[in-house]
C-alpha cells in the first residue's frame, strides 16, 4: 500500500529503481524480429554541391538491403523537415525559408548533412558498404562564423537569400530608446560573443523504424523530448503518414538537454525506409556522429549599450545580435534568438526602453537550435555583464547599481516593455538571501587569503529573471509559432483504486514519475506507490507538446492536477448518490468523500469501485468509469528568477580558472519535490558553468571542420570542477498556474554563466580587464593577464 | 570495427613470429589507444598480437640502483607499487595521474612508451629519468628511443618487455592538464642525478624533449628559482584550439619549477 506522499515531500526517485540497477529500456536496448541495422553516410565537407551517387559497390557488398540518397525522396515526392516557428522582419516580411531535405539534394551545407542510408543485415556490413559508397563532390568556399557570413562575397548558402540572412528581426521602441541614449549621462558599451555549444546527453541519439503491411501503420521508436509532435511534423508533413497509421515511441530517454527535441532527418530517413525494405532498421548514433548532426546551441556575437542617469538609473538598453542559424532552420531554431530572447532584456530591471535588432544568419555548421535554457541564457549574460561595465564605469557598487534599479516585489504585476508581462517576483529577496547565504561581506578576508597565496580572488553576481513554461499558444502564435503549446493529461483510476496517469511531456532525467505521482498522490490521497506516470507512446497518451522549455511541471503538471479535480468532481457525483446527500454537501479530503457535518464517508477506492461496478450508480445521469482527461493552455509564460554568486580563484601563473564557491537563491514558486528541485538547480548551474569555462564548438574558418568535435576536445564540466553548492530557493507564487509552480529546469544554466564571467572580470580587474568572452579558458585568461602586464608607455 | 585475426601467444618467441609473419599486425598491450582507434575504423591491422599472456612481463623489481618495471604493468600498479613509490616517489606519482582509473587499470607502461603519444606521460619519465628500454632483442636508451609524433626506435617486430630506471637523487613531475582530454597539455619531468640533472617535456611539442638550459641551470642549483627565468623557443611547439604556442612556452617553465619544488618537497630517495 504505502503512504500518500504530496507537494513539498522528498522521496526517493521512482525511476531510480530501474535506472540504477541497470533495467532501464532505451531505444539501443530494443529488438525486433528481422531487424536491419542502418548507417548514414554525412557530408565530410562544409560546402559542397552533389555531382552524383554511385551505388552500385555498396549494393553489391554482403549483406547490403538498400543505399538511399535524396534523389530517392525526391522520386517520392517527401516533404521537407519543417521548422516550427515562422518569423518575421519589422515590416512584416517572412522570413527566408529554404528547403530542408531529409536527405541532402543538389548540395551539402555543413559538415554531418546527411547524405545517404546505407541498409543492411549488420551494422559491420553496412558499415563497410558504407565506405563503398562514392560520392562525387564539388567543394564550394564554406563560412562558419556570422560576421564572416553577413560581409559582401561571402559564400552563400541558398540562392535565393541574400546574404545569408534568414530574417532581420527587432523588438522594442527604436525611437523610444534613442531619445533615452540622447539624454542619457552615462553609456556603458560592451561587445560579446556567446560561445557555440553541443549538448552532449549521456545517451546518443537511436532509432528504430518497423512497418506492419497486415496494418498498414508504421512505428517510430526515437529518443525524442516530443514523441506526439514528432509524429505530427514527421507523419503531417514529411512523410504524408495519416496520424492514425503513426506510432511513435520515445521510451526510456538519456537526457535531452533541447538535443531531442526536435525532428530529425535521422527519423523521417529510417521511418520512410523500413517500408521500403519491409524490415524494422536500427541506427544508433556515434558520440562522434551527435557531434556534427545534434543541433548545436547559443553562438551569438552580440553589441549592447545601456543609457544610465547620473544617479544609476538604467534609462535605455539597446542591443544589436548576429545570431547564427547553421546551414538550415531546425524544429525551434529562429525563435530561440528572438522570441526567447529579446523579450527577456528587461531582466529583473525598471529599464523603461528596450530595443533589440537580431540578424538570423546562415552558415555552414550545424543547425542551431534550443539548448538548455535556449535565448534566455544568451539575453541574461548580456543584460547581467553590462549592468557590471555600467557599474565599474560609473563607480557605483554593482549590488547597488542592481538594487536602485530593480523591479520592487510591490510592483508585481510588472509590464515590460519588451512583450511579456511578469506576474510575481521578489528580485531584491533573492539578492538579500544570497549576499547572506554567499557569505558575501567575509569576501574580503577571503579574497586577501589568496592573494598571500598568489591568487587572484573574484565575485560575480547574476541577479535574472526568465520565462518558462512553454507557451501560452495564443501569445506564441502571434509571436509565429505554428503550433499550440499547451499539454494534456489523463488521470485514469482503476476499479481498485490504484491510478495510471497518462501525460503528454516526457521524462528523460527531470523525476516526471516522481513529481508527477506527487501531485496525484496529494490530491487524489492515494498512496504515492499507487500512482504509474505513463509517457513517451503516441498509441498510449492521448497527445502532447512533450518536454523542453521548462515546461512539463508548469503545464502538464497544470493539465495533470485538472485532470485530477474532475475526477474529484465526478467522484462527488458518485459519493452523493451512494451517500443519499446532495452533491454540494460532499466534501473530498486526504482520500474520503464525506458528507459535510457527518461521519458518513466513503473511501476513494470505494467510489472507484462503484464507477467501475454500477449496480448502484446513478446511470442515469453519470457514465460508468473513473477517468478524466484534461488540456491546459497556460494564459502567461511563468518567470522564475533569482541571484547567483560565484566566486573564483585564479592562478596568474597558469591562467586556471577554479570555481571555489557557487550560492543560488532562486525563486521558481511552488515546490512539489525540493530534493529534485535542488538536482536540476545543480544540473543547471553544471551546464551554465560548462559554457563559462570549458565547453567550445570551434570550427576551422577554413574548411568549415568541427575542431571540437569529440569529448577529447570538446570540455565537458566535470564533477571535480565544481564546488559544493548552496542552493536556496526564495519563493513567490506563480499566480496564474494551478499550484502556484513557475519551473526549475532552466534557471541554474540561465543564471550561471554571468555569475562566473563577472567572478573571472571581478578577480582581473585591477589589471584592467573589463570583459572576458566565455569560455574563460586557462589560455584565454593567461593572454589577458599577459597583455594587461604590457607596459602602458608601449601605447 | 573492422575483421581481425586474434591470437594470444604464451612464449615472447612466438609473439615476435606472428608479428614477423603479418608485418601490419598489432601488438595489444592495454589498448588504451588501440581499441579506439579500431572502434573509430581508423586502423584495420590484418591482426590482433594480445601480450596478455606472455610470461615475466609484470611487476616491479629492485635492482639497487635501478628498478625494472616489467611491459604489462599496469600504470595502476605502478602507482601503487612500494617499491616504485619509495624508490622514485615521482613515476609512481606521474602514473597516479595518467587517464581515469579505467585506464590506469588497464593501461601499461609499455603500451605507452610504444606508442609515444605527444602528449602522454610516461614519456617524460623515461626520458627524464634517463631510463633503458628493454626489448626482446637489445636494450635502447631512452634518449635514443623517441623518435617525435607517435615515432620510436623500435623495429618491425620488436617487442618491448620492460623498462629499467635509474634511481635518481631527486626527481619531480608537475603536468597542466589538457582541460578536456586530460592527457598533459605540458607535463614537465625533473630528475637529479649524482653526474646532473634532467629536464624532459612533454604535451608542448611533437614529441618527447628535453631542456638543455634547464638542466645546466638547476645541475648548478637545483631551485625553481634557477629556471624561473628560462623561456624555451615556441618554434617546434604545438599550438591548437587549447593552447597556442607561446602559452605551452610559458607553462613548460612554470610546470619545470613546479617540478622541481615537488622534487625538494619529497623525502629524498634512499
Amino acid at each position: 500500500m504505502g503512504d500518500v506522499i504530496g507537494i513539498g515531500a522528498a522521496p526517493k526517485r521512482k525511476e531510480d529503481q530501474r535506472f540504477l540497477t541497470g533495467r532501464g529500456n532505451y531505444v539501443s536496448d530494443i529488438k525486433r524480429a528481422g531487424m536491419t541495422a542502418g548507417v548514414f553516410i554525412r557530408s565530410p565537407h562544409a560546402h559542397a554541391v552533389l555531382r552524383g551517387i554511385d551505388k552500385s559497390a555498396a549494393l553489391a557488398a554482403p549483406g547490403v538491403i538498400a543505399v538511399l540518397t535524396g534523389d530517392d525522396v525526391a522520386a517520392d515526392g517527401l516533404g521537407s523537415l519543417p521548422c516550427g516557428w515562422g518569423i518575421s522582419d519589422a515590416k512584416g516580411v517572412p522570413m527566408k525559408e529554404p528547403p530542408f531535405p531529409m536527405l541532402a539534394q543538389g548540395k551539402v551545407r555543413f559538415v554531418g548533412d546527411l547524405v545517404a542510408f546505407v541498409v543492411a543485415e549488420t551494422v559491420e556490413q553496412a558499415n563497410v558498404a558504407a565506405e563503398l559508397v562514392e560520392v562525387d563532390y564539388e567543394v564550394l568556399s564554406s563560412v562558419v562564423g556570422v560576421l564572416d557570413a553577413v560581409r559582401p562575397g561571402a559564400p552563400q548558402l541558398f540562392d535565393d537569400v541574400p546574404s545569408n540572412i534568414c530574417c532581420d528581426w527587432e523588438l522594442g521602441d527604436k525611437a523610444a530608446v534613442e531619445t533615452a541614449f540622447q539624454k542619457a549621462a552615462h553609456v556603458a558599451k560592451l561587445s560579446l560573443t556567446n560561445n557555440r555549444l553541443i549538448g552532449n546527453p549521456m545517451e546518443p541519439r537511436a532509432a528504430i523504424a518497423e512497418y506492419e503491411p497486415g496494418t498498414d501503420r508504421y512505428t517510430l521508436w526515437s529518443t525524442s523530448q516530443f514523441p506526439h509532435v514528432v509524429r505530427f511534423l514527421m507523419g503531417a508533413l514529411v512523410l504524408k503518414i495519416p496520424q492514425h497509421k503513426l506510432r511513435v515511441v520515445a521510451p526510456d530517454v538519456g537526457g535531452g538537454f533541447g538535443v531531442k527535441q526536435f525532428h530529425y532527418g535521422e527519423e523521417a530517413v529510417i521511418t520512410w525506409a523500413a517500408k521500403r525494405v519491409m524490415r524494422p532498421i536500427k541506427w544508433v548514433a556515434s558520440r562522434s556522429e551527435g557531434y556534427v548532426s545534434d543541433r548545436h546551441g547559443r553562438d551569438h556575437v552580440t553589441e549592447a549599450e545601456l543609457a544610465l542617469d547620473e544617479n544609476g538609473k538604467f534609462l535605455a538598453l539597446r542591443v544589436k545580435t548576429l545570431a547564427n542559424m547553421g546551414g538550415y532552420l531546425s524544429t525551434f531554431g529562429p525563435n530561440i534568438p528572438t522570441n526567447l530572447y529579446g523579450p527577456l532584456l528587461g531582466g529583473v530591471y525598471t529599464t523603461p526602453a528596450i530595443y533589440c535588432n537580431v540578424k538570423v544568419v546562415f552558415t555552414n555548421t550545424v543547425p542551431v537550435d534550443a539548448y538548455r535554457g535556449a535565448g534566455r541564457p544568451e539575453a541574461t549574460f548580456v543584460v547581467e555583464r553590462i549592468v557590471d561595465v555600467a557599474a565599474s564605469e560609473m563607480g557605483i557598487d554593482r549590488v547597488e547599481l542592481r538594487r536602485r534599479n530593480m523591479i520592487p516585489k510591490e510592483a508585481y504585476p510588472y509590464q515590460t516593455p519588451v512583450l511579456v508581462q511578469y506576474d510575481s517576483g521578489d528580485p531584491v529577496g533573492c539578492l538579500d538571501g544570497a549576499l547572506v547565504a554567499g557569505d558575501v561581506k567575509n569576501f574580503g578576508a577571503r579574497k586577501a587569503a589568496s592573494e598571500r597565496k598568489g591568487k587572484f580572488r573574484g565575485l560575480g553576481f547574476s541577479t535574472y529573471v526568465e520565462a518558462c513554461g512553454l507557451a501560452p499558444s495564443r501569445f506564441a502564435g502571434r509571436l509565429g509559432a505554428r503550433g499550440g503549446l499547451y499539454e494534456s493529461a489523463t488521470v485514469r483510476v482503476h476499479p481498485a483504486g490504484q491510478v495510471t496517469v497518462l501525460i503528454g511531456t516526457h521524462n528523460h532525467g527531470q523525476g516526471h514519475e516522481t513529481t508527477f505521482a506527487q501531485i496525484v498522490s496529494d490530491k487524489l490521497g492515494v498512496p504515492f506507490d499507487n500512482v504509474d506516470i505513463v509517457f513517451g507512446d503516441t498509441d498510449r497518451v492521448q497527445f502532447g507538446m512533450g518536454t523542453y522549455g521548462s515546461r512539463s511541471l508548469v503545464v502538464g503538471g497544470a493539465a495533470l492536477s485538472k485532470a485530477a479535480d474532475k475526477v474529484i468532481v465526478k467522484g462527488k457525483k458518485i459519493a452523493a448518490h451512494l451517500l443519499e446527500a446532495s452533491e454540494q454537501d460532499i466534501q473530498f479530503e486526504a482520500g474520503k468523500f464525506s458528507v459535510a457535518g457527518t461521519d458518513r464517508i466513503k473511501t476513494f477506492e470505494e467510489i472507484a469501485g462503484a464507477a467501475y461496478v454500477p449496480h448502484d450508480y446513478p446511470l442515469e445521469v453519470l457514465e460508468p468509469g473513473l477517468e478524466e482527461q484534461a488540456y491546459y493552455d497556460p494564459v502567461n509564460f511563468t518567470y522564475p528568477g533569482g541571484c547567483h554568486i560565484a566566486e573564483v580563484e585564479i592562478d596568474p601563473e597558469t591562467g586556471t580558472v577554479t570555481l571555489v564557491n557557487y550560492t543560488a537563491v532562486d525563486d521558481v514558486g511552488t515546490v512539489i519535490n525540493p530534493m529534485i528541485v535542488e538536482g536540476q538547480l545543480h544540473g543547471g548551474i553544471v551546464q551554465g558553468v560548462g559554457q563559462a569555462l570549458y565547453e567550445n564548438a570551434v570550427y576551422d574558418e577554413t574548411s568549415g571542420q568541427l575542431v571540437s568535435g569529440s569529448l577529447m576536445d570538446y570540455c565537458m564540466p566535470r564533477a571535480d570542477h565544481m564546488p559544493m553548492m548552496k542552493v536556496e530557493t526564495h519563493s513567490t507564487l506563480c499566480t496564474h498556474t494551478p499550484m502556484g509552480v513557475k519551473g526549475c529546469g532552466e534557471v541554474g544554466t540561465i543564471g550561471s554563466p554571468a555569475a562566473v564571467i563577472n567572478a573571472v572580470v571581478d578577480a582581473l580587474s585591477h589589471l584592467g580587464v573589463t570583459h572576458v568572452d566565455m569560455p574563460a579558458t586557462p589560455n584565454r585568461i593567461w593572454r589577458l593577464i599577459q597583455n594587461a602586464s604590457v607596459p602602458i608607455a608601449a601605447e | 570495427m573492422k575483421a581481425f585475426a586474434y591470437h594470444q601467444p604464451g612464449q615472447i618467441p612466438e609473439a615476435a613470429k606472428l608479428l614477423a609473419a603479418e608485418p601490419d599486425s598489432k601488438l595489444v598491450a592495454g589498448g588504451m589507444t588501440l581499441i579506439p582507434t579500431l572502434k573509430q575504423r581508423l586502423a584495420s591491422p590484418p591482426a590482433l598480437i594480445d601480450l596478455s599472456k606472455l610470461p615475466g612481463l609484470k611487476g616491479c623489481t629492485d635492482n639497487d640502483a635501478t628498478i625494472t618495471i616489467g611491459a604489462m604493468t599496469t600504470h595502476a600498479e605502478v602507482a601503487k607499487s612500494s617499491l616504485v613509490r619509495a624508490r622514485i616517489p615521482a613515476l609512481a606519482a606521474l602514473a597516479s595521474q595518467i587517464g581515469d582509473p579505467s585506464v590506469r587499470n588497464r593501461g601499461t607502461i609499455c603500451g605507452s612508451v610504444a606508442n609515444n603519444d605527444p602528449a602522454a606521460d610516461y614519456p617524460a619519465g623515461v626520458l627524464g629519468l634517463a631510463a633503458t628500454i628493454i626489448t626482446n632483442e637489445r636494450e635502447i636508451a631512452a634518449d635514443n628511443f623517441f623518435r617525435g609524433l607517435f615515432e620510436t626506435a623500435l623495429k618491425p617486430g620488436e617487442i618491448i618487455t620492460a623498462v629499467r630506471f635509474p634511481v635518481p637523487l631527486l626527481a619531480g613531475y608537475a603536468k597542466f592538464k589538457a582541460p578536456a582530454s586530460r592527457y598533459a597539455l605540458v607535463g614537465v619531468f625533473v630528475a637529479k642525478f649524482r653526474d646532473g640533472v634532467r629536464v624532459a617535456v612533454t604535451g608542448a611539442g611533437p614529441g618527447v624533449f628535453r631542456v638543455p638550459p634547464m638542466e645546466h641551470a638547476l645541475s648548478q642549483g637545483f631551485d625553481p628559482a634557477s629556471i624561473a627565468a628560462i623561456r624555451i623557443d615556441t618554434d617546434n611547439l604545438t599550438s591548437d584550439i587549447h593552447a597556442e604556442a607561446d602559452y605551452r612556452a610559458h607553462l613548460v617553465t612554470v610546470m619545470a619549477k613546479r617540478a622541481v619544488q615537488a622534487a625538494l618537497s619529497e623525502r629524498p630517495a634512499s
